[in-house]
């Protein structure tokens, strides 16, 4: 339905050229350029509207850098916040890859959240081992994410419901069964603040890689993202996938499952994203609570889409984008802007990315003469 | 439950359907006529937010709230008009322009309106259907705003149009086949573009309602899906604007289950109450996207449903 899903650059050169390095470089340059283009003016556009606001575009960019990048601290803060964005963009990604647009990782994040906070509270009550517990969270995090986008991907196939809608509508759906039970039957009485399921404590949490203060969530996105990059580019139920996003009905004539390979990409993606909500219950909140809709869904739908649903170029733009996040409050206090200005920059971004689309194929510099007609 | 608290959750589930099925009227009707010429604009959400948020700010600062919905209009139309312009690159896609339209809606909505979340503005009046029965009760129930007025004579304006004029003919052609509208001498760019910025104008005075009306005031919770669940309303109602109306009114009805039963004392499950027009959207579109009918009546140039 839609060509959002690009080939891999090694895919569309013919064997003969597969080997010419220049060729591949050159091909695959205009998806790195365009991109970094696209920031480019997103940075140049925002600047002039800081400007127009009376705040200086220089000290937001240092900002961005201090609060983002900048010192041990910041960085090591943005790397978890990074590590959602992983995630939820390779809910996007993968989908994307079949040809459907999935834009609802917030609720398989926050339903795979609620579930795995749900399932350690017998077996922290019951003294099991933690890692024990952990694996089990985390299992019954992806599960439930897999279930719930793979619903959307089987309605999706079998009765034709637009996914992007009813994603988003599942979205909705998903924060008010986890609301319900919260502020219900699974309260825990004993915190009278905030509506959350009761705390895992502290025996039971993830713990931070050796060294730093960043949970091991960082290292399953960046494994899940070379696991999947793999699985699209180099194995044959990645081409078939690939073939099925870029034409269904070949992919049906072929006698490729169409109907079962949206489903299982869907359902991978969910359970990507189902992950990510274990690891903001295991390694950062320890309890499943409203702050769990924190927005990483969305904001990995935009990464997603300027990695151009590339899982290995999900892993910088979400780091990227972790230290914009993570510098918001910085920004907003010292230059008092509201706290939605970082929502605004990726809205900004998303538009200007979205427009630079129209950009491909247009520059000489990028073709491969002869290469082009053939694929 | 005993009759007589049935008959109040029914009066209010009625007087709900007349209050809160505005926005989703005005919405739909603008996704309806952006759908008829053959594109999907998924950002209405985004727009709905920001008219809420300038018809809010217009009403503020001039004392009128009529210009403040005509500002949100205007402000729905710039969005609108973006999208519109947008699409009309090569080798863009409506459907995730729509998307980055939704975020950077509600992203302008937030920045420049932190400063209304505590003023308040001068609201819309209304006036009650059911005064003449001297029941306090049913008055209330059957207050009726102007704006709902105003939705139901565009829709009737739009079907009459569609159906009768050489504009609406274009509109219809735009969307069945490009190919025939570029044949006729029609630009297909210049009528998408134009049916958007509309739809847009319309989506932000939809906005206005919820910052004029019901609620009537502004702040960032505002808008939890509306905006979405119109445009997946018009699938339902088959792109016709007649059937957005009687749909968006069910829609209102189903979005006042929670509070309704919440005014008997049933407040077990209010979440799930909450989330009951979500449910119905989602059961909405499995049961209609198949249908044959829908699929006699889509705009053949949509990108939604194929």
């Amino acid at each position: 339905m839609t060509d959002i899903a690009e080939p891999l650059p090694t895919v569309a050169i013919p064997s003969s050229q597969a080997g010419d390095l220049s060729v591949r470089i050159r091909r695959g340059a205009e998806y790195v350029v365009i991109p970094l283009l696209a920031l480019g003016i997103t940075a140049f556009l925002f600047s002039l509207f800081l400007l127009a606001l009376g705040k200086s575009p220089i000290q937001f960019f240092e900002l961005v850098e201090r609060g983002g990048f900048g010192t041990a601290f910041s960085l090591q803060n943005t790397l978890q916040r990074s590590s959602p964005l992983i995630l939820t963009a390779l809910c996007v990604a993968l989908p994307a890859r079949i040809g459907l647009v999935i834009i609802g990782g917030e609720g398989a994040l926050v339903l795979g959240g609620f579930a795995s906070a749900v399932v350690a509270i017998p077996l922290v009550l019951g003294k099991v081992s933690p890692l024990f517990t952990l694996l089990f969270m985390a299992s019954t995090g992806m599960l439930v994410g897999a279930l719930w986008i793979g619903i959307v991907g089987y309605l999706r196939y079998a009765r034709g419901v637009n996914e992007t809608i009813s994603s988003l509508l599942m979205t909705y759906i998903g924060i008010a069964i986890m609301n319900f039970f919260v502020e219900g039957s699974l309260r825990d009485l004993t915190n009278p603040n905030k509506p959350s399921t009761m705390p895992i404590g502290d025996a039971y949490m993830v713990g931070h890689i050796p060294g730093t203060d960043v949970h091991w969530g960082l290292i399953a996105g960046i494994v899940l993202s070379v696991l999947l990059y793999i699985l699209l580019s180099r194995t044959t139920f990645g081409f078939a996938v690939r073939v099925a996003g870029g034409n269904p009905r070949a992919a049906l004539a072929q006698g490729l499952p169409v109907g079962k390979l949206i489903i299982i990409c869907c359902a991978i993606a969910g359970a990507c994203a189902g992950l990510a909500g274990f690891f903001e219950v295991a390694a950062i909140q320890g309890r499943a609570n409203a702050s769990l809709a924190a927005g990483y869904g969305y904001t990995g739908i935009l990464v997603s889409f300027l990695a151009r649903h590339n899982p290995l170029a999900i892993v910088p733009v979400a780091i990227l984008f972790g230290g914009i996040v993570a510098s918001g409050g910085l920004i907003e206090r010292r230059m008092d802007l509201p706290d939605a200005t970082v929502l605004l920059l990726q809205g900004l971004t998303f538009v200007v990315l979205l427009t630079s689309e129209t950009l491909y194929g247009r520059f000489k510099i990028f073709q491969v003469r002869g290469a082009a007609d053939r694929t | 439950m005993s009759q007589n608290a049935a008959i109040i959750v029914i009066l209010a589930l009625i007087g709900g359907a007349l209050r809160v099925s505005t926005p989703f009227m005005f919405v739909a009707l603008g996704e309806c006529l952006t759908e008829k010429s053959g594109r999907v604009n998924l950002g209405l959400e985004g727009t709905l937010v920001l008219g809420a948020m300038s018809g809010y700010a217009i009403s503020y600062h001039s004392g009128s709230p009529w210009l403040g919905v005509l500002g949100a209009g205007c402000a729905g139309s710039v969005l609108g008009a973006m999208h519109g312009y947008i699409c009309k690159l090569p080798r863009v896609n409506d459907i995730a322009v729509g998307i980055a339209m939704m975020l950077f809606g509600t992203g302008v909505a937030f920045f420049f309106g932190k400063p209304y979340i505590q003023p308040s503005a001068p609201r819309l009046g209304s006036f009650s259907l059911g005064a003449w029965t001297g029941n306090q009760e049913i008055a209330t129930a059957l207050q009726i705003n102007p704006l709902l007025i105003v939705g139901i004579v565009v829709a009737l304006v739009m079907a009459w149009a569609f159906a009768n004029t050489k504009w609406g003919l274009i509109v219809r052609m735009t969307g069945d086949s490009a190919a025939s509208a570029r044949a006729m001498g029609v630009s297909v760019d210049l009528v998408r573009f134009i049916c958007t910025t509309i739809g847009g104008f319309l989506a932000g005075i939809g906005g206005a309602f919820l910052s004029l009306y019901y609620p009537g005031s502004w702040n960032q919770g505002l808008s939890s899906g509306q905006g979405l669940m119109a445009v997946a309303l018009v699938i339902f109602a088959r792109w016709s604007p007649i059937r957005c109306v009687i749909a968006a009114l069910l829609f209102g009805a189903a979005g006042s289950i929670g509070p309704a039963l919440q005014s008997v004392g049933i407040t077990q499950g209010y979440y799930f109450f909450n989330a009951a027009p979500y449910i119905l959207t989602l059961f909405i579109m499995i049961a209609s996207a198949g249908s044959k009918r829908a699929a006699r009546d889509v705009p053949g140039e949509l990108s939604i449903t194929k």
